[in-house]
């Protein structure tokens, strides 16, 4: 009788424990007892999905949970490190190629999409989106110039068929001497021609170079990160604004100035649009585009209006290296289309305290920017002190949106990968 | 790669040979309280934007200035990167640097000295001071 009562209910409960299970499992991984060392908002985890020993840039995870990740620096002959989840989050490298380092990397119809710092390639994927042959690429873009610093190509795609490309100038402010003390800027800045801002190249033909490309956006220093904003189909980009106002120009601006100028600047680009590097910078404590010193500026002669007014203005010199527009459902409500940008950190800063080292949110509505950012992911730093000094544990760099919805995030100092997810029910 | 091999084997070779001429005169230069004050004044205004408080540099960008060859390396070689800046992001002991070091042939023959007798004593570093007559030897010497 009595036995006859409980092997439905064990049954039961057996199956009900197995699915309970499968869906926790399939649906969140247990975040790190201590969310990975990040101070996050309430209901939000973190863990860390892999320690990559490697110098990990942009990032892709494909539906399949697959993680593609670009690394600046080649490891083991590979640029391209490939890995695999688990059901618990925690991923193991699987393969690699590319012999090339770089920081770009996207993934849109049926291709992936890489850059080196000269070039940029496309890998056809298949069903799964697993690349088809990792040893034969298209080569779709070839010839860009590289200088010794911002020399990364970040590329983003369209829905038109286009890829974007930032070609960051090698220069601080197109001085006679590069950082040099009082140097001025040269006449018309030749280095524009080539070099600071994003080319717009065809997803689909090979070897083109600056002849069958186009110049998208001027005046735009160096970008890291960018997006393609779905809701009104337009090109976000961070740009890394001008350093060394103080040491070139130490008659003009003191070291807490130049710790505070210019402004870290989100710009919401059309074909045409100027943002005026380096010819002007952008002063995020007047609100105004200020005259570069290296072409007359005094610090308060603003700048030509024709100029691209920034979307956002952030704090200066904290080095944005990731932008994506998040588009995912387990976040609350207030995320979504919002921006999610990585800062890298500073150094420009000194002898000011550092900043940066953190990923923040910008609301959105409609495309357009509403409200004030707020710090979403701190601490990558490992403390506020370490913050301050700039001798940092974790430098963030790579923002991609996982398949449900989770926020990855790379590190390029140590190579650890993040994911952060929302567990509040 | 093989060349700098070279290069460093050769300052170590010409720094020991320094050494032992003036390390007695580097000495007494060392310890001398306004040298090291002028020389942190001069770090303080031209250097620290770039390699630090703590002379450790930025990671890929900037490179430290704690026990590289160059700075504890030959003293002309030392100064003449001072003087003409450094831009061919050679190899700085197995780590190469993506900024640049602008000229900086505006300081004094004083300040050079002053500033690169504070690097070779500051940050852990223990090298000979460097002298006025061996600044001006490097301005006017062939590059
Ligand atoms: C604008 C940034 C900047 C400023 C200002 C600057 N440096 Fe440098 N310095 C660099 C960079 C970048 C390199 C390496 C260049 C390369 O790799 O080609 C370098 C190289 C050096 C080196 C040789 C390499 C090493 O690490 O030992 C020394 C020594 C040095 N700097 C000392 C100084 C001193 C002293 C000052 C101040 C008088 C100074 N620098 C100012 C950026 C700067």
């Amino acid at each position: 009788m009595k036995r006859k009562f409980l092997w439905p209910a064990l049954l039961l409960s057996g199956a009900f424990l197995t699915l309970y299970a499968f869906k926790s499992i399939s649906v969140l991984p247990t975040p790190d007892p201590d969310n990975a060392g990040l101070v996050l908002p309430q209901g939000f985890g973190a863990l860390k999905v892999a320690e990559t020993g490697a110098k990990p840039r942009h990032i892709v995870v494909t539906p399949q949970g697959t993680i593609y990740v670009k690394l600046a620096r080649v490891k083991d002959n590979k640029g391209i490190m490939v890995l695999q989840e688990n059901k618990d989050g925690k991923a193991q490298v699987t393969g690699g190629f590319g012999d090339y380092p770089g920081t770009g990397i996207y993934r849109k119809d049926g291709y992936l999409y890489t850059s080196s710092n000269t070039e940029v390639f496309r890998y056809k994927l298949n069903d799964k989106n697993e690349v088809i042959d990792p040893t034969k690429p298209e080569k779709i873009v070839t010839g860009l110039k590289m200088g010794r610093q911002h020399e990364t190509k970040s590329l983003v795609l369209d829905n038109d068929g286009n890829v974007y490309v930032n070609i960051g100038v090698n220069s601080n402010s197109c001085q006679e001497q590069d950082r040099g003390l009082r140097s001025a800027g040269i006449p018309g800045c030749p280095l524009l021609d080539s070099m600071a801002g994003i080319w717009q190249f065809k997803k689909d033909k090979l070897n083109q170079s600056y002849g069958q490309g186009i110049r998208y956006a001027s005046g735009l220093r160096n970008v890291v990160g960018l997006d393609w904003n779905q809701q009104n189909n337009q090109l976000f980009v961070m740009q890394h604004g001008r350093d060394n106002l103080n040491s070139s120009w130490p008659e003009l601006y003191n070291e807490k100035e130049s710790a505070e100028l210019p402004a870290e600047c989100l710009y919401a680009l059309k074909k045409g649009d100027n943002a005026g590097w380096p010819f002007m910078y952008y002063d995020g404590v007047q609100n105004k585009k200020i005259v570069a010193p290296e072409y007359g500026g005094d610090k308060k002669k603003e700048a030509d209006a024709k100029y691209l007014d920034p979307a956002v203005a952030f704090p200066a010199h904290t080095a944005p290296n990731g932008l994506l527009f998040y588009t995912g459902n387990m976040f609350p409500e207030k995320y979504k289309n919002g921006a999610f940008i990585a800062f890298h950190g500073s150094w420009n800063r000194a002898p000011e305290p550092q900043k940066g080292f953190f990923v923040v949110f910008q609301p959105f509505k409609d495309g357009k920017p509403v409200g004030k950012w707020e710090i979403f992911a701190d601490n990558f730093a490992g403390s506020p002190e370490k913050a301050a000094s700039g001798r940092v544990d974790h430098r963030p760099c790579g923002l991609a949106q996982g398949p449900d919805g989770s926020l990855y995030v790379t590190d390029d100092s140590k190579g650890t990968i993040y994911r952060i997810v929302y567990n509040k029910k | 790669m093989v060349l700098l091999t070279i290069m460093v084997g050769g300052s170590t070779q010409l720094s020991a040979q320094t050494k032992s001429k003036q390390a007695p005169v580097a000495k007494t230069k060392a310890v001398s309280a306004a040298v090291l004050a002028n020389g942190k004044k001069v770090y303080t205004k031209y250097c620290l934007a770039c390699h630090m408080a703590d002379g450790g540099g930025v990671q890929n960008m900037n490179p430290p200035l704690i026990k590289t060859s160059y700075v504890l390396g030959n003293a002309t070689k030392l100064i003449k990167v001072i003087l003409n800046g450094m831009s061919e992001g050679v190899e700085i002991d197995g780590e190469t640097y993506t900024n640049i070091m602008p000229p900086h042939g505006f300081l004094t023959d004083q300040e050079v000295a002053d500033v690169l007798t504070y690097v070779r004593s500051s940050f852990g570093n223990k090298a000979p001071a460097i002298k006025v007559a061996e600044v001006k030897a490097a301005r006017t010497a062939k590059k």
